[in-house]
């Protein structure tokens, strides 16, 4: 197989679950990295309650803001009965990462954490550098909440063996 | 894998790129209403310090402010959602005579799709109709290139310029590389009234000179690279534009392209030299055949299209390659959960007691249209800004005794609902309006309007009073209620209230839970 130059990953959840924010993370990381990103969702009715659902994608030149139908390398989902409206995105050789819903949601504190915590679950899978993912969680949390989010992430990552 | 510098980048979104592209070129006043998918734009504005910034009443106002602007000689710019260029659309036609001292940017995001909105109306038309150049472009890092290119059109070509957005390029989040901001100098006040006093005399003396200015801007749109050809395999092309153009380089990457960035006037010798170098050229867009009636006009047979069904909604790559072989739309909606009134929401109490009383509610744009959705559905009607406060005296000309109101949010009554309050007391109009105020533009993210009494960047200005204003317009009688936790007197209120022979307004009163929580 050709070695992989584009990621695609699809975030999905409910809204208030910090499924933008989580996108972000991944976007400024990536941009910090050296890729060319594009990152897209839709804003407005987010808070309300209703389905979000936002796409980051990264490598060498990305056209398309959008993953399509089979195109993601990983779904990162936020709510398990999410799931099955969300799977039909993932390529078959896709990386799931439902399975650590429930791993990250024990092992944080306060559910404001979840976003943060799964990020760092799929850190572990993509070819960007700490350094970078250090300088995003600068980038995207205020000074106040930076600490608390930088132990998640970390914690997180040990989730993965 | 090739990495890129990181240098003097930024991560924004198509709305902050483009703000950020605009202070770059060196503007100096803008102002907006808010409104899904284009509120980012002006929010973003308001983080540049140099800028003369404002969250304005509702679009006309924000409209003539900034066209006076730019008469006056500074680089201005005017941003708004399709549906609120509508309401801008009577200063729009005359600017369009009248022109410019300096840079004058008119930028409006679309919505196909209808994420956020009540219509999908197609803003393209508007440059034919107003005789307008529009610029359209197709990734946010165009965004912020093309505002640039559109202040020195519009300052060349003496003319408002359009540049049309979507959805998914305003709230698509690109790598940006920024630079520094020009310095512009403001032109001096001058008394042009052949130009700027469009009387008759003056406007038929204009309209000859913006027939001529279409003829050089079709001139410009032969020349200008914002209209690009990529020319590859040419058994395959495509004409296109806006975030079209990124779902076809992923599906069809060798196929050759004309990418209309300078979309009207439409450069026709570059099109009919394009038709001509490829095979088979098919048409791709959103929305209405804009590009594909014009090309039928010029008599290029050999080209295709998208089917009509594909006039509705947005394209995706899910269906990118259906639209291109002229399939009928084929999609199936996919579930999810339907968006509700927050917990907590002032508005549930409000509805309750108007879903108890089975009250005929005309409703209007914001939050409170969650009304209408399970599990309350106490809202009935919901067409534009304003309409909750004349609906209800336009359905009650047709049932003079229905069990009828009028609902309405505290932005969108000083936005365009105080007039027909004003319309409803001077023609003896009966009934109660509801003002639903949550003291903010909730539905758009919970931005300042003069009711608040705070500006967009959060100083404090003087406070619109809704009580003394709705007294001044001469309603019957104006109560001030918090709902929370008072539903059995805001019933009793209503029933009094719906047996008196009055126009009644009543102030349904209490913060949205969310700028409650942003202020913890």
């Amino acid at each position: 197989m050709a070695k992989q130059t584009d990621y695609n990953v699809t975030f999905g959840g409910i809204g208030g679950q910090g499924i933008i924010k989580a996108s972000e993370l991944v976007g400024w990381a990536a941009m910090y990295d050296g890729f060319h990103v594009k990152k897209s969702e839709v804003h407005g009715m987010s808070q309300r309650g209703g389905s979000v659902e936002s796409h980051v994608r990264f490598g060498k030149k990305i056209y398309s803001p959008l993953i399509g139908p089979g195109q993601a390398d990983f779904l990162l989902c936020f709510q398990g009965d999410e799931h099955h409206r969300l799977e039909p995105f993932l390529k078959p050789e896709g990386v799931d990462l439902v399975d650590y819903l429930k791993p990250a949601t024990d092992m944080i504190e306060n559910p404001r954490y979840l976003n943060t915590a799964l990020v760092g679950v799929l850190s572990v899978f993509l070819p960007i550098k700490d350094a970078s993912w250090q300088k995003a969680l600068k980038t995207v949390f205020k000074p106040s909440i930076l600490k608390g989010n930088q132990k998640v992430f970390k914690q997180a990552q040990k989730l993965v063996k | 894998m090739a990495k890129r510098t990181t240098l003097n980048k930024a991560f924004l979104s198509g709305n902050e790129a483009l703000a950020r592209g605009a202070w770059e070129a060196g503007l100096s006043v803008a102002c907006a209403y808010p409104g899904t998918p284009s509120t980012e734009i002006m929010e973003a504005l308001a983080t540049y310090k140099e800028l003369d910034v404002q969250w304005s009443v509702n679009e006309k106002v924000a409209y003539e402010v900034v066209y006076g602007a730019a008469v006056g000689g500074v680089r201005s710019l005017f941003a708004c959602k399709h549906v609120g260029l509508n309401v801008a659309m009577d200063p729009l036609m005359t600017s369009s005579y009248a022109g410019i001292t300096a840079g004058f940017v008119i930028v409006v995001c679309d919505d196909p799709q209808m994420h956020s909105s009540q219509n999908e109306q197609d803003t393209r038309w508007v440059g034919i109709y107003a005789k307008l150049p529009v610029l359209e472009p197709a990734s946010p890092a165009e965004a912020k290139d093309y505002v640039g290119e559109a202040f020195k059109i519009s300052e060349k070509y003496d003319t408002p310029v359009i540049v049309r957005m979507t959805t998914r390029i305003s709230h698509t989040k690109e790598d940006v590389k920024i630079s520094k901001r020009v310095a512009v100098k403001p032109k001096p006040l001058v008394k042009d009234m052949r130009k700027y006093v469009m009387v008759p005399g003056n406007a038929r003396l204009r309209h000859v000179y913006i027939e001529k200015r279409l003829e050089k801007l079709q001139t410009f749109a032969e020349r200008t690279k914002l209209n690009k050809v990529e020319m590859n395999d040419t058994k395959l092309g495509f004409i296109t534009s806006s975030v079209s153009y990124q779902y076809l380089k992923e599906a069809y990457p060798d196929a050759s392209i004309l990418k209309l960035g300078f979309l009207y006037p439409f450069c026709d010798d570059k099109i009919k030299a394009f038709c001509k170098d490829v095979k088979k050229v098919v048409v791709v867009e959103e929305l209405d055949p804009f590009i594909e009636n014009h090309i039928k006009e010029l008599g290029i047979k050999k080209v295709k299209a998208k089917d009509s069904s594909f006039r509705c909604g947005e394209l995706t790559p899910g269906v990118i390659k259906d639209a291109v072989e002229g399939k009928v739309k084929n999609v199936k909606p996919r579930p999810g959960r339907a968006p509700r009134l927050c917990a907590g929401c002032p508005h549930w109490a409000t509805f309750s007691v108007l879903k108890k009383l089975d009250l005929f509610v005309a409703g209007d744009i914001g939050c409170y249209t969650l009304g209408a959705l399970p599990p309350t559905s106490a809202l009935h009607t919901c067409i534009c800004m304003g309409a909750g406060v004349t609906f209800n005296e336009g359905l009650r000309r047709a049932h003079p005794n229905g069990k009828i109101v009028g609902v309405v949010g505290d932005s969108t009554f000083v936005h365009s609902g105080v007039t027909g309050l004003i319309n409803a007391v001077y023609n003896k109009a009966k009934g109660i309006i509801f003002i639903l105020d949550n003291s903010t533009t909730a539905m758009t993210g919970g931005q300042q309007h003069p009711a608040t009494g705070w500006t967009i960047r959060n100083e404090p200005t003087k406070v619109l009073d809704l009580e003394q204003l709705c007294k001044a317009c001469g309603a019957d009688n104006v109560d001030v209620i918090n709902p929370i936790g008072n539903v059995k007197k805001l019933e009793a209120l209503v029933k009094k209230r719906m047996e008196e022979d009055a126009l009644s307004v009543i102030i349904s009163k209490d913060p949205c839970v969310l700028i409650k929580k942003k202020s913890k």
